[in-house]
């Protein structure tokens, strides 16, 4: 009896398993963590996000330093995002910007940079 | 060796500290970190700093009082310790800045540097300026919209935008087209002012998606929203020309889906008015009753909105000569009499969805039901008018690709049943059914910086118009900083109902001529029209106060008009299809300035050139003023803690000469000249908010007491061939002083 259960368990942790790997939400919501200051900032990033096919709203606000999108997962993942955001100059959650990039940022949109 | 023996015991002695240490992060209550917050033990020299992400170790002491404090947080003290290490400290903001909120005062008429039309919105606080208290008063202090002077008869007051008159706007309520038909001449006093929390008013082309008929632009009234409405709202209002109004809102939230406020308005004009002694009176008497019930479903989880309303309004009006009794001399000629009574009966359903992983995705379905009966009487003319309208609109709207790329497209059928017969030296009747099926597809473009473009069109099946196309488009570009410029194009096209929209001509002994073509609306063609216009406006500082600085140009070029003929003599009003050129051109420039903290001026120049072909020639549009000027004033005193304050607000309005149609085949004592004499008048207001719940206010209209000096011609012989009434140009009534108060129950 005890073996079934186990059985069981680890067919519908299977399940589970296999169900969360293979199902790609074609409108993904998610909060991307970026850094900036201002609107030109804001102006930016979404239409750094924006570039990216896939991402079909980007929305990025300076209060909580989120970018909130919404993505088809068959097409795109928060990691390209992070990439393209940093690519600019913006650090992000996954991906941190290269000195270079932020040194290119207009003067009114420096943020304060988190210690590595 | 005494050194190393010291040494030792620091050793030691650190070590067991380090076994002995609290730590911890201070935050605020939204879990920011409170970087370098000071941490020590009260009364000790042992402190520490916290770090930039707030976080601290410090050496325990036990039995000690831990202080943490940060500039603007109360200082928090712990003596009781749980665990001594990952402490999370949350500090509360000191009361006196927690309290220290920033106002920057919203002002009560907005223009949107994003917005891609042309659009003023006007909010409830733009509305309260006004006297009182239906929709049509409330654009006396908006320069986009020029109100004209109520005729004696209806007591009404018209519009004009971009100096076309209303049936070439399209009025609309929550987006479903409402004044139109039938209820054209009067529709917009079937509203009271307190019912509406905003109003949109766009020039020039609208959107597709509410219809084709819109020509000159489109005003769309909000009405209050069961969810957020507030418990009771009384409104009492009393006016020297003896007019009394009570406006009252009860709301109720059943529970956190529907909510639900049943509005009710009555007003009065109980005595008679007759300031400039020509034997008429210069205001109808009447009384309105008009009772809305509306409901509002919002699930949050489901993305469901929903609003039902039904409504129901009678609207009494009699006028003529001071002694005229209805009951004895209606339908004879002892004395000049009129009456005007109108039954309305509406319902509306509109089911909204937005899906829940998709915010920019929804659907939503317009669906309104109304009934209109006027029957009236202008002395021995007689004009009854019923009409049954059903109009349907399915939207759908999502993007492509992303959201700067968005669509809407969807179906819409309207439906009008009119029965309609005029008696006006012979008996007519002109029942007919209107109804018109249409698909329309809207694309905007949002760069989501600097540029904008709407581009839309519909095709409609009409069985009075034909299969036709309504092409518009929207752009919007913003330069640079606090700077946007706009262009729109659009065509637009429909049936003149033009009894019900010229039905003030009935008030004299003018005859009714349409001359007969071969269209399918009294025999006349549809009104076709396409609008051009661009604007720009700027945003500056000027001695370092907020300034906006606008110009707008519109043209509207006339295809096919129902030309409304004045002029061929005093006796007749013709009406036939436009055969040669009728085009409105606007202009517009208007500045907003605050002069002072809570002092604010808002001024506008307003050119119109709007001309026709007539059969007499290419005249002016009669009774239009070519120039006009406009200045608002608006100070209010400084909130004080309970939200009390005072408010004043005056408007100052000029109006050039304006051309007088031909009277010359009237006898020589009713013969009026070619044009009016410039005047101007000024309203005023002055409110006192004794808080957020009551106020009083008192005002008054024309204050400078300007009268038009010849109201009615050949007045002391009614029945007679020179009699006309309809000739309105400035106030009739002179100087009208107001008061009334208002009471919220938040």
């Amino acid at each position: 009896m005890k073996n079934l259960v186990f059985v069981f368990l680890a067919l519908v942790g299977f399940a589970f398993n296999s169900n969360a790997q293979e199902k790609k939400k074609k409108n993904a919501k998610h909060d991307i963590e970026v850094l900036g200051n201002c609107d030109m900032c804001k102006k930016r990033i979404e239409k750094a996000a924006y570039a990216i096919k896939g991402v079909k709203s980007a929305e990025w606000h300076s209060e909580d330093q989120t970018l909130h999108v919404i993505i088809d997962e068959n097409k795109t993942s928060t990691t390209v995002i992070c990439d393209a955001v940093a690519k600019v100059g913006h650090d992000t959650g996954e991906v941190r910007a290269t000195d270079e990039d932020y040194e290119k940022l207009h003067t009114c949109c420096v943020y304060e940079r988190k210690t590595e | 060796m005494k050194t190393y023996i010291l040494l030792f015991f620091c050793v030691l002695f650190q070590n067991m500290q380090a076994q002995e240490t609290i730590s911890g992060k201070v935050v605020d209550k939204n879990n920011k970190p409170l970087e370098y917050a000071l941490i020590s033990w009260k009364d000790t020299e042992i402190g520490t700093e916290a770090d930039a992400q707030g976080n601290f170790t410090l050496e325990f002491v036990s039995d000690g009082i831990l202080q943490i404090s940060y500039v603007g947080f109360e200082i928090l003290e712990i003596s009781s310790f749980l665990n001594k290490q990952n402490l999370v400290l949350t500090l509360k903001a000191e009361k006196s800045l927690d309290e220290l909120v920033i106002k920057t005062t919203r002002k009560s008429t907005t223009r949107s540097h994003t917005s891609n039309t042309n659009t003023v919105t006007m909010n409830s606080g733009e509305l309260l300026k006004a006297a009182c208290c239906n929709l049509a008063e409330s654009f006396e202090t908006n320069p986009a919209i020029d109100v004209n002077f109520s005729d004696a008869i209806s007591g009404s007051k018209q519009i004009k935008m971009l100096g076309l008159t209303s049936p070439y706007i399209l009025i609309a309520e929550e987006n479903i087209p409402t004044v139109r038909g039938a209820s054209q001449a009067y529709g917009l006093s079937f509203i009271p002012g307190t019912w509406v929390e905003s109003i949109q008013v766009t020039k020039g082309a609208g959107s597709v998606v509410n219809g084709f008929e819109s020509i000159s632009g489109q005003i769309n009234t909000e009405l209050i929203k069961p969810a957020t409405d507030i418990p009771f709202y009384l409104n009492l209002f009393g006016s020297t020309d003896s007019r009394f109004e009570i406006n009252t809102h009860l709301n109720h939230k059943l529970n956190d889906k529907w909510s639900s406020t049943l509005f009710v308005h009555g007003n009065a004009r109980v005595a008679k008015n007759d300031m400039n002694h020509d034997g008429f009176l210069d205001n109808p008497l009447g009384s309105q009753i008009n009772v809305m019930n509306r409901w509002q479903y919002i699930d949050q989880e489901t993305g469901l909105v929903a609003f039902l309303s039904a409504r129901y309004m009678k609207d009494e009006k009699q006028t003529g000569e001071i002694d005229f009794d209805k009951k004895k001399d209606k339908g004879t000629t002892n004395l000049w009499g009129s009456e005007i009574n109108t039954e309305k009966f509406d319902a509306n359903a509109k089911l909204g969805y937005v899906f829940p992983d998709m915010p920019f995705q929804s659907i939503g379905w317009q669906n309104s039901f109304s009934y209109h009966n006027q029957n009236s009487y202008f002395g021995l003319n007689e004009y009854d008018i019923t009409q049954r309208s059903f109009y349907s609109n399915l939207i759908f709207s999502s993007i492509i690709s992303n959201t700067l790329h968005k669509f809407s497209t969807g179906l819409n059928f309207m439906y009008d049943n009119y029965s309609e017969n005029v008696f006006n030296y012979t008996a007519q009747n002109y029942d007919r059914i209107d109804n018109s099926v249409g698909a329309f597809f809207e694309y905007t473009y949002d760069n989501a910086n600097n540029f904008a473009l709407v581009l839309g069109g519909r095709v409609d099946n009409s069985n009075r118009l034909g299969v036709f196309v309504t092409p518009r488009l929207h752009l919007r570009y913003n330069p640079w900083e606090d700077a946007v410029f706009r262009a729109s194009v659009g065509r637009g096209k429909r049936v003149a109902n033009i009894f019900a929209e010229n039905q003030y001509l009935f008030a004299s002994s003018r005859q009714f001529n349409i001359q007969y073509s071969d269209g399918k609306a009294y025999n006349l063609n549809p009104e076709i029209a396409w609008n051009y216009g661009i604007s720009f406006s700027q945003g500056f500082h000027f001695l370092g106060k907020k300034a906006e600085l606008g110009f707008d140009f519109y043209r509207t070029d006339f295809q096919n008009q129902i030309v409304v003929d004045l002029d061929q003599s005093a006796r007749t009003v013709d009406f036939y299809n436009l055969d040669g050129k009728s085009y409105a051109n606007s202009f517009q420039v208007d500045l907003a300035y605050n002069l002072a903290k809570h002092f604010n001026l808002r001024a506008a120049y307003k050119y119109y050139d709007i001309k026709t072909t007539y059969q007499t020639g290419n005249l002016e549009r009669p009774l239009q003023a070519k120039n006009r000027m406009f200045v608002n004033l608006e100070y209010q005193t400084h909130e004080t803690d309970k939200g009390g304050s005072w408010k004043f607000d005056a408007t100052w309005n000029w109006l050039g000469k304006q051309r007088l149609p031909y009277t010359g085949d009237n006898l020589a004592q009713n013969q009026l000249g070619q044009n009016t004499n410039p005047f101007s008048t000024i309203n005023a207001q002055v409110t006192k908010v004794f808080n957020d719940r009551f106020e009083i206010y008192v005002g008054g209209e024309n204050i400078t007491n300007y009268q038009q000096n010849r109201v009615i011609l050949g007045a002391d012989d009614p029945f007679g061939s020179n009699f006309d009434s309809t000739m309105i140009y400035a106030p009739i009534f002179g100087q009208m002083y107001y008061a009334g108060l208002r009471f919220k129950i938040k």
